[in-house]
This record gives C-alpha cells, structure tokens and sequence, in this order.
C-alpha cells in the first residue's frame, strides 16, 4: 500500500490550455480522497495524470516514495474503474478480470484464485461466463470494480463510476464502494461531479475549480466553514443563498435595511464596505427568537415530503429557505427568519474568500 | 476528429504502413504520374525515342471527332443510367419501406443484381435481346422494328443503358432504402396529422429530406456509368457499331491496344483523372453539407 | 398510417413484383439455357421451361470448356476467379488494418501526410490509369500471374478509410484499460481491435470478395496465357461477333457458374454485405 503525493502538478495542453494549475496535495495510505468540482475544472485530468493515461507537463507525482511522471500505466501499481466501464466488450466477464494479470504473465492457478475471490465479494459469481452486453448496468460495474481489486494495487481510481447509473443504484453502489474501500484498505482516489457522492465517501475531500483546488478538509469542515463562494455554493443542496450586505462594524453587517450580527466575521473590516452574506437554507429558522432576523417575501413552495422549500426574495435577492413540513404554514406570504451568528458565512466580493476569523 | 489515447511508438507506425504505401506508390503514384508525363511525351512509331511535345496530344486530341462524338456517348449513356436506374429504385424502394410482410424476402430478390459482374450482365442483355435468337427480339419484330443492335448504333446504345440500368437499381435501391429509413417516423407522422395526402406527402416532405442521398446517388452512378460499364460496352457492343457506342473510357481501351498511340491514350487518361477528381471534389463538399445536416 | 392501407399495401407488392421479375428475368433466361442444346437455342424459339441438357452442360463446361473459342475447362476459370478474388479481399483488409491502425492509435511525424497520400487513391479507378499500370507490371515480370492480377487491385483507399472509421468509434477508455491491464500496442490490436472489427472485417471481406470475382479489364490486360483466364474473361471470349463460333448453351451455362458464388455470398451474408456496402461509400 502507498499514500499518493502531488507535487505543483501541471497540465498544459497545446495552445497553452492551462487545465491543472500547479496542484499540491498528499493522500494519506489507505484513505479516500474525492476529488469534487464541476465539469472541465481538471478533476478527470489531475486523476489521469495520476494513472499515466495523461503526460504531466510540469511538477511531480509519487506513488509511495517513487516519483512515477515517467511510468507506463501499466507499471504504477494502479488499478481504475471508468466512467463508462471500458470493459472488453467481446471477452467473457472472467476474462475481462483476468485479463491483466496474464499480461504480467500470472500463474493459471492465481488468476483464477484472485478472479474467484474477488467475483465473490462483489456477488458476481453466477455471470462469469457472460458478456458484458449480457449484464446490467449495476452488474457491469460491479465487473469493472472486480477488474480492478483483482491486481491488488496500492492505489484505485475511480473516475464518476456512478454516474451512468440511475439514481436507486447508485446510492446502492455508493455505499458498496464505502464498504469495499475500508474492507480492502486501498488507497482511493474519486473523481465525480456529485456532491453527495463527494460528501458521503470522502475521508479527504478535495474541491476543484478552474484547474487549481478550491478547499481540501473533511467533508463535514468543508461544509461548515467553505473557505471560498464558489465552495460554498457548490457543497450543500440546496445550494447556500448568497446575499449583498454591507459591513456596519465588528461583528455586524446589514442587508438592506435589516441588520444581522455575524460570529465568524474578520476584525478590521471597513464599515460601509461591501461584502457577500451566505446563508444555507437548512440553517434559516422561521420566527424572531434570537437577535437578528429577516424578513422574506415568499414565492412560491416546493413540497419534498419531509422538508418543504420556500422560495421568495430577501432584500430584492433570490432567497430560499428549507423547513421540516408544517413547521411554517405554506400558504405565508411572509416570513420572519431567525438567523443564528454562527452561521453566518462571510465572503469578499472581489477575491471570493471567505472573510471569517484566522 | 482525434483519438484521445494512443501509442507513441517510434518505429511501430511506420512498419504498420509500409505495406499499403508501397503497394500504393508503385501501382497508384507511379503510374499514375507515368500518365502525365507521358501526355506530354510523343513517341516514334517503334517506341525507340520519345521527344516532349507540351500539349501536343491534348491538341491532337481534341482535334478528332470521334473524340467529341465519345464524349457525347459518355454524357448520353451516364444520364440515361443515372436517370432510369434512380427513377425505378426510387420507385422500389418507396413501396420496399413499407414494412410489408415478407418484405426482408423481397429485399433480398431485388439486391443480388449487384453482385453479377459488369460483363455477365451484357452477356445476360445481349443473349436477350440477340438479333436472331433472343427472346424478347421476336416480340419487338413483331411491332414491326427491325432490331438490330449490332447494326443499329441506337439500338445499341438502348441494350447498353437497359443492361447497365438493371445492374444498377439494387445499389440504387440499398441506398434508397437506407435513406427512407433513416427518415424519422414522426416527420411523417406530423404530416399527416397536418392534413397530407401520401403522394403530396412524398413530394414535400419525404423526397426533400431524401435529396442527400439522391445527390450522393447521382454521383456515384456517373462514376460508375463512367467506369464500370467498361465490361457491359465490351460485352454487348464492343464499342461498335462503327465506334458509335465508344465511351472515355472505352477509347482508352481501344486507343492504347489497337493504335499504340501511348501519348494520345496518356492525354486520355489525365482528361478522365482530372474529370474523376473533380466529380470525387463535389461529392466531399455534399458530404461536408450532410454533415451540417 | 391507417388510411387504405389495404389498397396501397396490394400497390407495394404489384410494384415489387414486377420490379423482381424484371431483375430475375435475364438471369432465368440464362439458366434455362443452360438447360437446352446448342440446336435449340440457335433456333431463336428456346421454350420457357427448362430442358434436359442441364447435366450434360454444366459437366461439358466445368471440365471441358467450350471447344471451339476459349479452350479452358470453366472449372480451372473458377479456381482462377477464386484465387484472384480471395487474394484481393484477404490482402487489402491486410493492408488496410494495419495502415488504419498505425493512422488512428499512433501520434508520428508525416501521420496526416501518410493519411492523405492513402486518401487520394480513392478517387482514381484503376481504368484511368490502366496502361501505365500495365507497363510497371509487366517491367516487375507479373504478367500473367497471380500476384500481378491482386497487387494493383488492392491499392485503394477504401479499407483504410472504412476501419479508420470503425476504430474511431471505439471508446478511448477501452486503450487506457488495455494500457493499465499492461497491454503493447500488439497485444491491444491482438486482444481487443482485432475480435472488436471481426464484423467490420466479415462486412469488407464480402465486398472485395465481389470486387475482385467480377475484375475484368485488369485481367484482360494482363492475362495472356488462357490457363490463367478467370472465368469472367473466359465468358466474354466465349461470345464472339461471328454468331456461328458462339456456343450459346455453354456461355450461358459459364455465365450461371460465374454469377453463383458472388450471388450466393450477396444473398446468404446479406446483412454484412449492406453493411459493408453502405459503410465503405461513408
């Protein structure tokens, strides 16, 4: 087993198409780590570089201590599950999980040991002898992971394995996923787009924008306190509201005419300036306890069974607000908001970072 | 359009091509540039010293009437091909793409033709249509025609463009019918909801959607008037009667084994490239179109 | 749709009707004359059902040939067609394979040149330039030879063009799992390119297989030994201008042999054949 370290890796693609810019990350042994960001940000092509499928234009990648930039994919001790499976179309499901260990020239007897024993973990047994075309979509990806725990490798990379999935299945093999990586203890990397995949695996959560990484922390930091707007609104559904306020002096900011008292707030901010309120819609409670409060002009509501989303304008911008189902009568034209200092997320309008303490 | 992945062997790619660019340059470019230069060349009567003459043979060429009177024959014969063998595989494949029962059957009897040889199908025409013991000759010379092919230059030329029609219509027909397929059902169905009858149907829906196929159609069946008739003209007529059914292609043929006349057949061979070239130009602009489309 | 869908459904099936006889009529001519003596058919009134010569014509011109024109038993004809065809068919999906893999999974300088210098052949027929042609075969001594009738037919751009195509459609992720499985480029081809086009390859070798049966200027240029005739040149000899040399029931029953094995390939590979027909005019 090995950790992953990346060192200012770049890409650069011809016409000086800068798609990573200079990422520097380290994956501890056996941990998950989920690369999240939305499409073209560079995630497939940083998790490319690290299988070998790309060349790295500048900066270093390791693999344990071995720095592996000049290694052939198939001599990094890396295994990978593709979006669309990639698997053999014309090779027997067997065939297609043994297929690598014969190239590196595997005894008979092994291969079908590790083909076996991984066709029973995954509860694919039964389709050994079928074609890929004979199986469905959940069972196909069960193939491609078994093609990839049958090498054993010190790494596995995932790339948005789930995403041509429907949406039952793929909370189904998410959690196999999970369960899997920590059984086997393999360091896994995880490309996808999906935030609730990106929450739910990660130990390492890594999100990604515009080439460079946004925030790495776990998921439940990068949740709590996003370091940027763009992390901020991209975690967390639905996403975060994000109003304009002004700063009125320590600790407090206004919208529009309405005042609120913010926790996390950077000192020496100038008064009168501007700054961006966020404000996620799970953490806005109906009524006026506490200090500070909003009041809303109500839309329309979304039903969702549990929860109901009440969309409307706070300040003249877009606002919504998500309440467990009869906590606020849905026919409300307006809302009072109880807004609770701590969370509060403060960020620059010009730079985008959050402007919290620290 | 690029591939993503791929291999980046030094000499691997090389070896991989040497077969096909060898075979290539010695019987493509090699003779082929042979050509030119040689339209440019006039050899003595022994073949023992050539000198360069420019245009000297294209002059000469287009100096003989039975060069022109070819070229007629060519436009002639290749419209009334293209013509008739687009107008009944249309017609056929229309009724084809009717999902009738049985209709893969029916398929199949129209779509052989194409694989009995140029030659084989004038053989088929000509023992048809022969003065003396064809079958269908007797009915026609009843109409009070006497029927000669062999005599009659028009008569002649009517069997060349029946028998390359024939062998024609069921490529014609595949492509045809591929293009009707391929027109989705619910265009058709709109327009009947909107009101059209199927003839008016055919016409201002069906037929404009399946112009990229008919253009395609229209020239590859020059090309092949042009050129794969060669085997249809030597069967039934030999070029004859009196070289009235002498295609481009044909003269070139006759040219270069009868005369020896390697310059002047040259000269014919480049007129007939730059006339292939430029009909292979405009069927990659309509492919660039169907693109689009 | 519903409208008179009876009436127009008996229409569709009257026009292909008569659209199959006209396509049939000349073959059936052909075969029934394969069935009568020589007598019969000169006579200009040949019956319009079979007669009873049938064995004793087919036997005559497989093993004997006609007598007084071509002189070649048509069996010996056949192999030649066969061998012909099969060398054109087999040598170009060769060719072609190998070039569209090295054109479509290699990065290597001059790739677009090589791609292009293939390309062009598409446009020339071998009948523009057929003399000069003739001249670089007969300077090489391939006159009259196997490898002289095959070589210069499968100079064409239409394999390459139709595997590069093919290959194209593949997922890329496929080579990157190959790579990561530890795949060379042999491997990749032997693995998984090759069994992948096995369709794409049936569909060209049905093609060319027709192509190269039916060659008929090439080897009437470059075959002068009757042994080598094929058969479709065998059958053009047959029919001369003087009337009474024609053996009609002979030529006619040369001319059923002749169309029997492309035929036969068109109508039992049917699925294959449109594809590779439809596939290669792309």
């Amino acid at each position: 087993m090995a950790g992953v370290t990346l060192d200012t890796v770049k890409k650069v693609y011809a016409g000086n198409v800068e798609a990573v810019k200079g990422v520097s990350l380290g994956i501890d042994d056996g941990s998950f780590c989920v690369l999240v960001g939305p499409s073209g940000c560079g995630k497939s092509t940083l998790l490319r570089m690290i299988a070998g499928l790309e060349t790295i234009s500048g900066g270093a990648v390791k693999i344990g201590n071995r720095v592996v930039n000049e290694v052939e994919p198939s001599d990094r001790d890396i295994a990978m599950v593709f979006q669309n499976y990639a698997l053999y179309p014309h090779m027997s499901v067997y065939d297609n999980m043994a297929y690598g260990l014969k190239n590196r020239g595997t005894p008979k007897p092994e291969i079908e040991k590790r083909v076996k024993e991984a066709a029973r973990i995954l509860a694919i047994e039964p389709f050994l002898d079928r074609k890929p075309r004979q199986l469905s979509g959940g069972q196909r990806q069960r193939v491609a992971m078994g093609r990839a725990i049958v090498r054993k490798p010190q790494v596995f990379l995932f790339d948005e394995p789930l995403s041509n999935l429907d949406a039952k299945l793929r909370v189904q093999m998410r959690v196999e996923i999970k369960r899997l990586q920590r059984a086997l203890g393999v360091t896994s990397i995880y490309v996808t787009h999906d935030q609730v995949e990106a929450m739910t695996l990660s130990d390492k959560l890594v999100v990604m924008s515009g080439g460079q990484i946004e925030q790495v922390g776990t998921p439940a930091e990068v949740y709590r306190r996003p370091e940027t707007r763009f992390v901020a609104t991209f975690i967390g559904s639905p996403p975060m509201n994000i109003l304009p306020g002004k700063v009125e002096g320590p600790g407090r900011v206004s919208i529009g005419d309405q005042m609120i008292t913010v926790t996390d707030m950077k000192d020496g901010l100038t008064p009168g300036s501007a700054i961006e309120v966020g404000l996620r819609p799970e953490d806005v409670q109906a009524g006026t306890a506490g200090a500070s409060t909003l009041t809303m002009d109500v839309d329309f509501v979304e039903e969702l069974g549990a929860t109901q989303l009440f969309h409307g304008k706070v300040a003249g911008a877009a606002f919504v607000v998500q309440a467990s189902t009869g906590q606020i009568p849905a026919d409300a034209s307006h809302l009072a908001l109880s807004i609770d200092p701590a969370n509060v997320h403060l960020f620059d309008p010009q730079t985008t970072k959050r402007l919290g303490r620290i | 359009m690029e591939k993503r992945a791929f291999f980046s062997n030094k000499i691997l790619p090389y070896a991989l091509l040497l077969p096909q660019l060898a075979i290539t340059v010695i019987f493509f470019y090699l003779p082929a540039s042979q050509a030119v230069w040689q339209s440019f060349l006039l050899e003595d009567a022994f073949g023992l010293s050539s000198e360069f003459v420019g245009f000297e043979n294209y002059r000469h060429l287009f100096a003989q009437p039975e060069y022109y009177r070819a070229m007629m024959t060519t436009v002639i014969f290749s419209s009334s091909v293209a013509i008739l063998s687009l107008a009944c595989s249309l017609l056929l494949a229309t009724q084809a793409d009717k999902q009738l029962r049985g209709g893969e059957g029916l398929k199949t009897l129209l779509i052989w033709p194409y694989a009995v040889a140029p030659v084989i199908a004038g053989v088929l025409w000509i023992f048809m249509f022969h003065p003396t013991l064809g079958t269908l000759s007797h009915p026609i010379k009843a109409l009070g025609i006497d029927w000669n092919p062999m005599l009659n230059a028009t008569h002649a030329m009517i069997l060349l463009v029946l028998s390359a029609t024939w062998k024609q219509i069921s490529y014609n027909f595949l492509f045809f019918l591929a293009g009707l397929q391929a027109i989705p059902k619910s265009v058709i169905e709109a327009a009947a909801i909107d009101g059209s009858g199927p003839l008016r149907r055919f016409w201002t829906i069906i037929f404009p959607l399946l112009s990229p196929t008919t253009f395609f159609l229209i020239v590859v069946n020059i090309v092949y008037v042009f050129f794969d008739t060669f085997g249809i003209i030597d069967a039934v007529t030999g070029g004859g009667p009196a070289g009235r059914t002498t295609t481009l292609v044909y003269k070139v043929y006759a040219d270069g084994r009868l005369g020896g006349d390697l310059g002047g057949s040259a000269a014919q061979s480049v007129i007939l490239m730059i006339i292939v070239i430029a009909l292979t130009a405009i069927q990659f602009r309509y492919v660039e179109r169907r693109v689009q489309y | 749709m519903v409208e008179n869908r009876r009436y127009r459904n008996i229409l569709a099936y009257l026009v292909l009707a008569v659209g199959v006889v006209i396509v049939a009529f000349p073959v059936y001519l052909a075969i029934l004359a394969s069935t009568f003596d020589a007598a019969t058919i000169i006579n200009g009134n040949m019956p319009l059902v079979p007669g009873d010569q049938a064995a004793i014509n087919y036997s005559r011109t497989l093993f004997v040939g006609a007598s007084r024109t071509s002189r070649e038993p048509v069996g010996l004809m056949m192999m030649n067609s066969f061998i012909m065809a099969m060398g054109i068919a087999v040598g170009k999906i060769f060719i072609s394979v190998l070039s569209a893999y090295a054109v479509v999974y290699f990065r290597f300088p001059f790739r677009k040149t090589a791609f292009w210098v293939i390309f062009i052949t598409l446009m020339l027929p071998v009948e523009v330039r057929i003399y000069p042609t003739y001249k670089i075969v007969a300077d090489l001594g391939l006159l009259d030879t196997y490898t002289g009738l095959i070589l210069p037919l499968i100079a064409s751009a239409t394999g390459t063009l139709l595997f590069r195509q093919f290959f194209m459609t593949i997922p890329d992720e496929l080579l990157e799992a190959s790579k990561i499985d530890g795949a060379g480029p042999f491997r990749f081809f032997k693995d998984t390119l090759i069994p992948l086009s096995i369709t794409t390859i049936a569909a060209l070798f049905v093609i060319q297989f027709i192509y190269g049966w039916n060659q008929y200027l090439w080897p009437l240029l470059i075959t002068t030994k009757s042994s080598m005739q094929t058969i479709v040149i065998g059958i053009k000899k047959m029919i001369t201008t003087q009337d009474a040399l024609t053996e009609w029931q002979i030529a006619m029953t040369t001319a059923v042999l002749a169309m029997l094995p492309p035929v036969l390939v068109v109508v039992f590979m049917q699925r294959l054949f449109v594809k590779g027909l439809v596939e290669t005019e792309k």
